[in-house]
């Protein structure tokens, strides 16, 4: 616990000092094999900033994720992570990944996976420290998932999983958390608890999120803004500027209807390849 | 099964110490590869990568060279093959199916051509510790030692590669490098094993320890450890039983591993167990 609370206020004085964005990407584009998914992106994220990042499925909202990760280049433009050219193995980015359940008879409990988020780059015999164990317990309670910590990973429920994941990538205590449909094929009460859990994070801590989805509903209070891809196009904006009608019709070129009831958006109309006649934003 | 009076057993005993010795560290390294094939889902790999280890053996025997080191050469040929063509968990399981054949046939060709003695023939397909001489003997230790040593330094890296390879490359894991180690440290392990318990029954000792072991845990901790005990207790137990008789020795260490196996799955039915 008291390392724990040491980790947090390190991070609250944190870095950033003079407001220069998290990540900041000029020029960028995208190309699958000749065709221009999108170009001439700039974009700056800063410190404690909600990006959600919406659009269809072949927009290449996760190849950008993958920039920002430095897994992969960008076709054109620059990518940078706290002043620097993005590169795998960014100590304080926090990933994660599309969900996939882990197969049951992973030979991994809940902690473990949680404990390589904390030492699983660390080369050398694999002795857990002192310190290691009082940082996975210490991330397991920021997520509450301490009662099922020791159960086969496999065992655990989808939304139990996510949360866990949601511990591993706060290990190295991120300035940016970079967040692949974390809320896919989960139920809605976890939903809302894994994204509050997100939330909570970049409120005490200041980390900047970007958050790709095809259904921007679950975290439509906590968004600031949204980067939009469509037909190889893009807009950014807060959510009310960019999830209207006359804005997405725009975006895709062809007719599309916003609708707003009890705090959640649909989008009719929109233009998918496939059988989505409707799809949430 | 102890056909001998206790004084012949020990002197017997003394004669193949060494012996002893390579399959005690055979058994506790491969325990420790095989918590990683089974990570890895690379059990029909294993298969794979022996029959080419035995065709290097067999070439090695016929034209008169270092059988240990043909059987590495062989290992690592095939462990190479596998892990540049077959990345994919589909393509590398047709890529083994097509080596397999291959090899065990290029080994039994090179066996039939062989003049020598035919005892050592079907030793390395089935077994034959006990009449490896003594520098190969330690040429084995010493290998088995290297690819432990090895594995402690890349231990977590490649459990973090092994069951979580996407947050793993995010974190800059270096994923290829370290499953071209892998695949050498596998090669190695393997041609060792050929040596040992012969190239058919190089699971006894790679997988089935490791299979035992998830039976009953999940914990990084102890299905390794587990898994090293049951390979060390299979590998020595099967040659102190062996030794008495008549019989060789790999009937025993498969026998031994495989009621570890079936206990295994039998505490694990058992709610939850040790987990």
């Amino acid at each position: 616990m008291t390392s724990d609370s040491d980790a947090s206020e390190r991070s609250a004085h944190g870095p950033d000092p003079v407001r220069s964005p998290v990540l900041s990407i000029r020029g960028g584009a995208l190309r699958v094999r000749d065709r221009e998914l999108w170009s001439g992106l700039d974009l700056d994220v800063q410190a404690g900033e909600f990006i959600a990042v919406l659009g269809g499925n072949g927009t290449g909202k996760t190849s950008l994720l993958r920039a920002m990760l430095g897994e992969r280049k960008l076709d054109a433009g620059t990518v940078l992570v706290g002043g620097h050219p993005a590169h795998r193995g960014h100590r304080r980015i926090g990933y994660i990944p599309q969900q996939k359940i882990a197969a049951p008879g992973t030979p991994l409990r809940g902690r473990d996976m949680v404990a390589l988020g904390v030492n699983g780059t660390r080369w050398g015999p694999p002795i857990s420290t002192r310190g290691d164990r009082v940082r996975v317990d210490a991330l397991l309670a920021s997520v509450g998932a301490e009662h099922y910590a020791d159960r086969p990973l496999g065992s655990l429920s989808g939304g139990e999983q996510q949360r866990l994941r949601v511990a591993q990538s706060l290990a190295d205590d991120p300035t940016l958390l970079l967040c692949d449909e974390p809320l896919m094929s989960l139920d809605l009460h976890h939903q809302r608890a894994v994204s509050e859990l997100i939330d909570v994070r970049r409120r005490e801590h200041g980390t900047a999120v970007v958050f790709v989805t095809h259904d921007i509903n679950p975290v439509l209070g906590m968004v600031d803004r949204v980067l939009y891809l469509a037909q190889g196009r893009f807009t950014v904006g807060t959510p009310d500027e960019v999830l209207r009608s006359e804005v997405l019709t725009r975006l895709y070129g062809t007719p599309v209807e916003v609708f707003r009831s009890h705090g959640r958006i649909v989008v009719v109309g929109v233009p998918e390849t496939g059988h989505h006649h409707e799809e949430s934003a | 099964m102890i056909t001998v009076d206790p004084a012949t057993y020990l002197q017997l005993l003394a004669l193949v110490q060494n012996s002893i010795i390579a399959a005690a560290v055979l058994g506790i390294v491969g325990g420790l590869v095989g918590v990683f094939v089974m990570q890895r889902d690379m059990a029909f790999a294993v298969h794979g990568i022996s029959e080419l280890s035995f065709a290097g053996a067999a070439a090695a025997l016929l034209l008169g060279l270092n059988v240990v080191g043909g059987s590495i050469v062989g290992s690592l040929v095939a462990a190479a093959l596998i892990g540049v063509l077959g990345a994919k968990a589909r393509d590398r399981n047709s890529i083994i199916g097509v080596l397999m054949p291959f090899g065990l046939g290029l080994g039994i060709l090179f066996l039939a051509l062989y003049p020598g003695r035919s005892g050592n023939k079907f030793g390395l397909l089935t077994g034959q510790i006990i009449s490896v001489d003594l520098p190969q003997l330690g040429l084995l230790i010493g290998i088995s030692i290297v690819v432990l040593a090895a594995l402690l330094v890349v231990w977590r890296p490649l459990t973090f590669d092994s069951l979580d390879p996407e947050v793993a490359s995010a974190r800059g894991v270096p994923s290829r490098a370290l499953s071209i180690v892998f695949m050498t440290l596998l090669g190695l392990t393997v041609a060792v094993s050929v040596q040992i318990i012969g190239a058919l029954l190089v699971m006894a000792l790679l997988v089935t320890p490791a299979a035992a072991a998830l039976r009953v845990s999940s914990s990084p901790v102890l299905v390794p450890v587990l898994s090293m005990v049951f390979g060390f207790v299979s590998a020595v137990g099967g040659i102190l039983l062996a030794i008495g008789g008549s019989l060789p020795i790999s009937p025993y260490i498969t026998t031994i591993s495989f009621a570890i196996y079936l206990v295994c799955r039998l505490i694990g039915r058992r709610a939850g167990a040790l987990r």
